[in-house]
């Protein structure tokens, strides 16, 4: 069943993070303020860039060897989820289609470049999305938004969310096996079957919602989620903020591909 | 001592879809005792236990827990002294890591770091489980989930500790250590059941729940022993006394 192989993935990502490099050490914070400058960084380009954006790879190759996280599993992930950005500059070509002269008097239209830059940086926010959950542990996220002064509320929201995929997903399957158990063959993958589960789910879900909140109170919660500060930072983790700002500060204001690449012209010629 | 006593006077509870799960019912316990509540599925013997922290209030009726009596105003402080341990730990471990979720109940107490550091370690120390604090409630197996679940709620340091149904889902290896360490517990203990043998292990009292009322009342091994009473409320003798 491939919900079951589905779960298991999940849980594959979620045990990376509990590895013990350079990068999973690293202060959350240090990791989500330099993640989400990335982001910044690389949409602010103009849209009609690609050369520009190449060197940006360089942030999510660092996180990976480092991180030892397997290259396969971050670019398959990639992909699946690549028909959206596929989707959004598909017609790009077609619609942009002004000409640029790329290489010796070659033209292609500027909606090319205007695709390529979308999935450039699709590929380059995507894989840096992922390659934070998979070196920071999922409660360090957390910790960390929290004390960055993202409000409690929201916070817990997402730690909830966390603890209870996987119960959730746990019981969808059990639900699921059950009905394959008793289905034989193609009647139980009904549509209406389908919507039943996912009643069912609902109902479940909001009974247990009854009875962690039981739990909470009856261990003293009034509204407000407490919580330890478990991270001090450290000097590793300023060294690697301001190196990577720098790195993206650099790359954004100076053109180096160009400028490394007239070097190069300049030795070959 | 008498002070963390239990006391339920003339209590009805009814659901608001009118089932109605206790019906005038009354009992005492005293500071030290520790209780068993058996009876068939669906006596009330859940919608007991949601009272003793004020979850549910009663319909009619008084509950006095430590001399306070249960209503709006005093609930908090009865959460305090009353730690309860439900039967699904993972409805119990909410928090993303066993660590913040044995801190959960001491720091909602207001206490500083320091001191919540402590009741942690000393909490989890007490179950076994020190070595798990940083592991996350889904990698932990069902014992560890149960023994971690207690934990948290010694953290609290309570003066009484109800549990419903504390050894299902448990092997019997992780069952017996479980009662072995409710056994060295010196708190008064109300525990709802239908694993007679860890009842008639752990308890001196025990009561018979039918239909939201007192059955029977009276030492566990009494009790435990009179086969008609047993089978009139869909329960049997306990394994360890069929054989003889």
């Amino acid at each position: 069943m491939n919900f079951d192989k589905q779960y298991y993935n999940i849980g594959f990502l979620d045990q990376l993070s509990y590895k013990d490099t350079f990068v999973h050490k690293l202060d959350p914070r240090a990791k989500i303020i330099t993640t989400s400058l990335f982001f910044f960084t690389v949409i602010s380009f103009s849209k009609y860039e690609v050369a520009s954006l190449l060197p940006f790879f360089l942030y999510p190759v660092l996180l990976m060897t480092i991180g030892e996280i397997p290259f396969m599993l971050i670019f398959r992930k990639v992909i699946l989820v690549s028909p959206f950005a596929v989707f959004i500059g598909i017609f790009n070509p077609l619609l942009d289609s002004g000409q640029v002269f790329i290489f010796q008097g070659l033209a292609i239209s500027v909606g090319w470049l205007s695709f390529f830059s979308i999935l450039i940086r699709f590929t380059l926010t995507v894989s840096t999305t992922l390659l934070l959950i998979a070196t920071t542990s999922f409660p360090g996220v957390c910790h960390g938004l929290r004390q960055l002064g993202l409000p409690s509320l929201f916070v817990s929201q997402l730690s909830f969310l966390y603890r209870y995929i996987f119960v959730l997903m746990e019981e969808t399957m059990r639900i699921v096996r059950a009905r394959n158990m008793r289905s034989y063959g193609e009647r139980g993958k009904d549509m209406r079957i389908l919507v039943r589960i996912a009643g069912m789910l609902f109902i479940r879900t909001v009974e247990r919602a009854e009875r962690i909140y039981s739990a909470m109170l009856s261990r003293g919660f009034q509204g407000d989620m407490p919580s330890l500060k478990p991270y001090r930072i450290k000097m590793a983790d300023v060294v690697f903020t301001v190196s990577i700002l720098t790195f993206l500060y650099v790359f954004r204001l100076y053109p180096v591909t160009r400028i490394l690449g007239g070097f190069i012209q300049g030795v070959f010629s | 001592m008498s002070h963390h006593i239990v006391e339920f006077k003339n209590v009805s509870f009814r659901y608001p879809n009118k089932t109605e799960a206790l019906r005038d019912i009354s009992f005492r316990i005293t500071h030290g005792e520790s209780v068993g509540i058996i009876g068939a599925n669906g006596a009330g013997k859940s919608t007991l236990l949601m009272h003793l922290n004020g979850y549910l209030m009663p319909t009619s009726g008084t509950v006095n827990i430590g001399n306070l009596y249960l209503g709006r105003q005093t609930r908090q402080e009865i959460r305090k002294k009353v730690g309860i341990v439900f039967q699904n730990p993972d409805e119990q471990l909410f928090m993303p890591t066993v660590y913040e979720d044995v801190a959960f109940g001491p720091l909602n107490l207001g206490m500083d770091e320091a001191m919540v550091r402590e009741r942690v370690r000393s909490a989890l120390d007490l179950v076994g489980c020190l070595d798990l604090q940083h592991k996350s409630p889904h990698h932990l197996s069902n014992g560890q989930k149960s023994s971690v679940a207690i934990a948290s709620v010694m953290a609290m340091e309570p003066d009484i500790l109800a549990m419903d149904e504390p050894a299902a889902n448990l092997d019997p290896r992780s069952r017996r250590l479980l009662i072995n360490l409710l056994r060295t517990f010196e708190h008064s203990k109300v525990i709802a059941s239908h694993d007679l043998d860890l009842i008639l292990d752990v308890c001196q009292r025990c009561i018979v729940i039918r239909e939201g009322n007192v059955a029977a009342d009276g030492p566990a091994f009494d009790i435990l022993t009179n086969k008609e009473l047993l089978e009139e409320n869909h329960l049997e003798l306990p394994l360890s006394l069929q054989r003889g």
